[in-house]
């Protein structure tokens, strides 16, 4: 408990450093945010105004105790483009990348986990042959080309699946929105299944030698009890870390094939953001991404300690 | 009456429980074949204590694990034929077979500390096996695993049922072991170098423990070793292999003070002795065999004849159970130094 406390804590420093560094880079950055207010029959007394309006006259450690200090009360600022508050913005594109990166998660650790383990219980098989050949398919074929693909093949030649968006016009349908998530879930599901199954396979292949498994056979205990009950549980450990690190994503999101599917998500405010220099929006997607990675290995670290009383004994 | 009875457990003690004959074990491995263990033949009679020894890479280690078919995905048993109680554990079906593993046939491993899963509490590991082959509720299997984890000579059982596998030393492990072996009331009960993980003191524990439960319940108990010393203080029969061959079974005073193969002459004469003792020897000859068709001990023996380059030798009978497998059977001569 005392560890859990002293992890938060931890994290906690983390993500001040976080946002000393963040803020920092985008001060660094090459732009001008004011340049994107500038027309031409400006006066030059008029854009200084509208420097100072901005804050960005004040000395850097000024701006980030201000910006800092309105975080903390979760005010993230005004986007630079359209002043809508940054974290509306978030909030209002994260059902979207949650609902894609959720499903893929979730479909992707499933597949993983009967593929996974049967591949390493079979080490060597014909099946586990096929599923690592398309294991090594799935991670080294770029998202985005693997997309494209699908676009083209099941979008326009076939014209079974729409290519882009969450929902057609006018219609909000839960159908509308599965018919729309398809394309993006399979790619991404893809490519995490793949790497889900590379460690499950390893992990797994590692436990059936081990001498507990052989006691369980000696003892007249069923295969599938052994593969369910002992070598899951075990080989679960390293899955762990694994999902803790691809947590963020749910926030994050896939910024690659969210802007190939046009899928209105936060990877593609990220997008947005970067591309029109709009500082606030930049640091508050970055902050709250960091803030997942954070949380995602704390929750790791946590989970790890309530399934390996090993671990918990350390704690 | 009293003398009948007696007789009939004489009876009983001399029946066969085991019998392994022409036992073959290998391993495919990418560099090709392994054969790890070439001819084994053990007769195992009931309610006896059964050693095993030989140096490491005799096969003795595999050749037991064969009588329950464990072994790692690319270990095959090529031939032979083991039978327990007149069936032929090779020949039954996968139901069959765990019918008899862990019930009829416990084993106990080396490493205590690997062969429990570390993420499950003992008393959920023990009363899981106790339930798999009694038929009763989990509450009376939580009582009888306390029973057993007392009757291994754990003092706070209860304690024990909460702890996880590290938490606990290697001779409670190997006490934890023990009762999951039992746990059953097997018929026998293989132990694959249950002390050679633990120290001294603890080993001769656990060792008078098996001892004590073997007696109190009739079991036999098949102990592989490659300590001498164990195998003279727990055992009345025992086999001795080397190179994938068993070269010679009898009984232990037989093996230990009549040695008759020159690999057991010589595994004895190299234990050490207290006042100092004779090192034997060996020579190195020039003769390398892995294709099993001579004696594995030629290398090495310092009596070999031409005999023993051409062909591999068959068992001489020494004296009543008493067998070696030498082309010199019994007439190379023994006298404890």
């Amino acid at each position: 408990m005392k560890k859990i406390v002293n992890r938060i804590i931890q994290c906690i420093l983390t993500m001040f450093i976080v946002s000393i560094i963040c803020f920092a880079l985008v001060k660094a950055a090459p732009g001008d945010p004011v340049m994107t207010y500038v027309e031409p029959n400006m006066s030059e007394e008029y854009i200084a105004n509208l420097r100072e309006s901005l804050g960005l006259t004040k000395p850097m450690w000024e701006q980030y105790a201000l910006w800092l200090g309105r975080i903390l009360q979760g005010n993230f600022g005004n986007s630079l483009m359209n002043s809508r508050p940054v974290l509306t913005q978030i909030l209002e594109r994260l059902p979207a990348t949650m609902i894609l990166m959720g499903t893929s998660m979730v479909l992707g650790f499933v597949i993983a986990l009967f593929l996974g383990l049967y591949s390493g219980k079979n080490k060597n098989g014909i099946l586990d042959k096929i599923v690592s050949f398309f294991c090594f398919v799935g991670i080294s074929i770029p998202t985005f080309w693997f997309g494209i693909m699908l676009i083209y093949l099941l979008s326009v030649y076939f014209h079974l699946l729409p290519s882009i968006g969450m929902h057609s016009e006018g219609d909000g349908s839960l159908g509308d929105l599965i018919i729309h998530l398809i394309m993006p879930c399979a790619v991404l599901t893809f490519s995490n299944a793949s790497q889900y199954i590379r460690y499950l396979r390893s992990s797994t292949i590692t436990e059936m030698s081990s001498d507990y498994v052989a006691v369980q056979t000696a003892y007249g205990m069923k295969e599938s009890g052994i593969l369910f009950k002992h070598v899951l549980k075990n080989a679960m450990l390293p899955m762990i870390t694994v999902l803790g690190m691809s947590l963020q994503t749910l926030v994050s999101g896939a910024i690659i094939t969210e802007q190939v599917f046009a899928w209105p998500g936060i990877g593609q405010l990220a997008v947005t953001a970067v591309s029109q220099f709009d500082y606030p929006l930049i640091m508050g997607i970055t902050m709250f991404t960091a803030l997942l990675v954070v949380a995602g290995n704390l929750l790791a670290d946590i989970l790890y300690a309530v399934f390996d009383p090993r671990i918990r004994k350390a704690t | 009456m009293n003398l009948e009875k007696e007789t009939n457990s004489r009876q009983g003690e001399n029946e066969i429980l085991l019998e392994v004959k022409n036992l073959q074990v290998s391993f495919f491995t990418e560099a090709g074949e392994v054969r790890a263990v070439k001819d084994a033949d053990f007769t195992v009679k009931k309610g006896e204590f059964f050693g095993i020894v030989g140096e490491s890479g005799s096969g003795k280690s595999v050749a037991t694990k064969s009588f329950l078919r464990l072994g790692p995905q690319n270990c095959r048993i090529k031939g032979g034929s083991i039978e327990f109680e007149g069936r032929d554990i090779l020949k039954l079906d996968s139901e069959e077979l765990r019918a008899i593993r862990g019930k009829d046939i416990s084993i106990i491993f080396q490493d205590s500390l690997s062969a429990l899963n570390p993420v499950y509490t003992i008393g959920s590991k023990l009363t899981e096996v106790i339930l798999r082959h009694n038929q009763m509720t989990k509450q009376e299997g939580r009582k009888r695993a306390v029973e057993l984890l007392t009757a291994v000579g754990i003092t706070e059982p209860e304690k024990c049922m909460k702890s996880y596998p590290h938490e606990l030393s290697g001779g409670m492990r190997q006490r934890v072991m023990i009762a999951m072996a039992m746990s059953s009331h097997p018929k026998m009960i293989i132990a694959d170098e249950p002390t050679t993980a633990l120290d001294v003191t603890i080993q001769a524990q656990i060792l008078k423990l098996l001892k004590r439960l073997q007696k109190e319940s009739g079991m036999s108990v098949v102990l592989i070793t490659h300590d001498l010393g164990v195998v003279a203080q727990t055992c009345s029969r025992m086999a001795v292999m080397c190179g994938g061959y068993v070269v010679e079974e009898g009984t232990a005073e037989d093996i230990f003070y009549h040695p008759s193969h020159p690999y057991t002459q010589a595994l004895i004469a190299s234990m050490p002795k207290t006042g100092g003792g004779k090192f034997e020897q060996f020579l190195e000859r020039d003769v390398s065999d892995n294709s099993g068709s001579l004696c594995p001990f030629l290398s090495r023996c310092k009596y070999a004849c031409e005999e023993c380059e051409k062909s591999l030798p068959g068992f001489a009978k020494i004296s009543e159970g008493h067998i070696s497998r030498c082309h010199k059977g019994g007439t190379i001569s023994w006298e404890m130094k």
